[in-house]
């Protein structure tokens, strides 16, 4: 039997950059996952990742999040904008610690405005670690997804070494 | 080539709208289960439920970690007679909502533990849903129905579930 659960593209950066572009994604498969560890430059311990799918940069994007950081839970929410949060590791986080998240997009070739379930977590063997689960929604366009651009939220740049993988998931 | 670990049972698209959906003839050769569900409902604020092998006896039972965009959450129901994915309901008539269920052992003698994650994000509303469900029963899973709930909400069309073997 073939396999259901495929690399599509790859990218660990050797030097920093302010996004990270998946283009031409195929339409082959049912679902697709990114999973991602990363780390910005950000003068902070916590970064979240942003989203926009297709090249659509207008306020069609929208999250409702559920976050720990070690001593209390909470949830918030964005309205014109796709954060998934607290899933990468800020600039003065511990060294060597990167946050890791997994986005998964289920249906992304339906002709639907495309829901979406983002995990986000960062252990630093300090006071303040982190963890979000975040739901998301994209209604901008009822067009598959074919490209998807990973930007930082709260810094400049993804440092080196972050890294970027996104699967395609077939059902057939 | 290596043997899949990650196989689709079945899918089902729904043409027109339903009551519920129902996989069946689950096949026993598997270690676990993945549902994945993208639709909405009828009525909206509906909780999609499940149930395993059509046992409506108050055998199911969930905890449950919310964050409505405001609050985080956290408590849990007890002797259900179908299996709570979320607590908040969630649905749209219009949005689809993201649901997984992960099923663990669903083959194994002892009772079966469920990790379910809800994703209904509604632009400005909505809720994100973290649930670790139990079922009581010592039965290998063989069928599992999703429907939702309260009584009278179908499942709109082009609603999609895939149940995954691994």
């Amino acid at each position: 039997m073939a396999a259901t659960y495929n690399l599509i593209s790859s990218q660990v950066l050797g030097s920093s950059a302010a996004s990270v572009t998946f283009s031409s994604i195929p339409q082959t498969y049912t679902d697709l996952v990114l999973r991602i560890s990363a780390r910005s430059d950000f003068s902070g311990v916590v970064e979240n990742m942003m989203f926009s799918f297709n090249s659509d940069y207008s306020g069609s994007y929208s999250d409702t999040a559920l976050r720990g950081n070690g001593a209390a839970a909470s949830s918030v929410r964005d309205t014109s904008a796709l954060s998934i949060y607290w899933s990468a590791a800020g600039n003065i986080s511990t060294s060597n610690t990167f946050g890791s998240a997994e986005i998964y997009i289920p249906s992304y070739t339906a002709s639907q405005y495309k829901p979406l379930s983002g995990i986000g977590a960062g252990e630093t063997n300090a006071t303040t670690a982190y963890m979000g689960a975040t739901a998301g929604l994209y209604r901008g366009s009822t067009s598959a997804i074919s490209s998807i651009l990973i930007s930082v939220g709260n810094g400049s740049n993804w440092l080196t070494n972050s890294s970027f993988y996104l699967y395609g998931i077939k059902n057939s | 080539m290596a043997t899949a670990t990650y196989v689709p049972i079945a899918t089902q698209t729904l043409s027109t709208s339903a009551s519920s959906i129902t996989f069946s003839s689950i096949p026993s050769t598997y270690t676990d289960l993945r549902l994945v569900f993208v639709g909405n409902s009828s009525a909206a604020n509906r909780y999609l439920t499940l149930t395993f092998n059509a046992d409506s006896g108050t055998n199911y039972s969930m905890t449950y970690l919310v964050g409505d965009g405001t609050t985080a959450a956290s408590g849990n129901r007890t002797s259900d007679t179908s299996l709570y994915t979320n607590n908040y309901g969630g649905s749209s008539i219009t949005i689809p909502q993201f649901i997984t269920a992960d099923i663990f052992s669903y083959t194994g003698s002892t009772y079966k533990t469920v990790l379910c994650t809800t994703s209904s994000d509604k632009n400005g509303s909505g809720n994100t849903d973290r649930v670790a469900g139990l079922w009581r029963s010592t039965s290998a899973i063989t069928s599992i129905t999703m429907q939702y709930l309260i009584t009278g909400s179908n499942i709109n069309a082009g609603t999609t579930a895939t149940l995954w073997g691994i």
